[in-house]
């Protein structure tokens, strides 16, 4: 029998809302830990995980989330905030705050942490050449795990062969 | 269920290669496992590892530690864990350590 090819997996990050950084990270991780493969992409509003003045600021708002209930705060049932609230002043650091909280509380780390430990497990990092261009950031405005920026095209050279997870 | 025999002893593991009964497990029995994993010797570094594998497992309920409590607990960088057991160090480490396969996402 021939020999196996390693599985492969390659995430595309393009949301830089708090909660939609971490799906990435949990499934890379968990993929690194069980000998896979992993690439990341980050694209469009992605690039704020791997910018300097960004990962450590990402924030969850709850206007138009209508997943966000009042439990997280410890009011029991399934009690939505109604959206007008969601829009008050400060509301976007509450429910930021909250998350983070409930992210300690389960030894979850923050972002720039746990790029760095999937960095340190094997995960190759690369920024989308559009995104990068469009915004008019460097290779410097990047936390050090980036190895490059590089074009759709060269992503699709890089994954051959590799499951591709858009996030 | 399956067994694999070490040195005249027989261990019995799951269908996935995890030692069933953690208590019988063996130094013997870890240098086995890790051929198996492709790791030919075991340095003072893997034991460590492993080492602390098992006393967490012990003071959780059996439940096998997380990458991250390995390299919180064991005082070593995960660049270090990866390349001493290179290519999927969950579950090697839990299998030479003789425990259950992890369940943790961290």
């Amino acid at each position: 029998m021939a020999k196996e090819q390693p599985r492969k997996i390659a995430f595309i990050c393009s949301k830089g809302n708090l909660d939609m950084a971490y799906p990435a990270l949990v499934m890379g991780w968990a993929a690194l830990g069980n000998g896979i493969e992993v690439t990341i992409f980050f694209t469009f509003w992605g690039m704020d995980m791997i910018n300097k003045a960004r990962v450590d600021h990402l924030e969850i708002p709850p206007v138009a989330n209508s997943s966000m209930k009042m439990n997280l705060m410890g009011v029991p049932g399934y009690i939505g905030i109604p959206q007008f609230m969601g829009a008050f002043p400060g509301m976007t650091a509450f429910a930021t705050h909250l998350m983070h909280k409930k992210m300690e509380d389960l030894k979850v780390p923050p972002v720039r942490e746990y790029l760095q430990m999937l960095v340190d497990g094997g995960a190759k990092l690369f920024a989308c050449k559009m995104s990068v261009d469009m915004m008019g950031l460097k290779k410097e405005d990047f936390i050090d795990g980036v190895q490059d920026i590089v074009t759709a095209g060269d992503f699709m050279d890089m994954t051959d062969g590799a499951q591709i997870i858009f996030i | 269920m399956a067994t694999k025999k070490v040195k005249g002893v027989a261990y019995e593991v799951n269908d996935e290669g995890f030692l069933v009964d953690p208590t019988t497990w063996t130094k013997e029995y870890a240098v086995e496992a890790a051929k198996e994993e492709g790791l030919e010797e075991l340095t003072e570094t893997h034991w460590k590892v492993i080492d602390f594998a098992r006393q967490s497992a012990a003071t959780a309920g059996g439940a096998s530690p997380t990458l991250r409590t390995i390299t919180d607990g064991a005082a070593i960088t995960t660049k270090d864990l990866f390349a001493l057991f290179p290519k999927g160090p969950a579950k090697k480490v839990a299998k030479i350590a003789g425990l259950k396969k992890p369940e943790g996402c961290v």
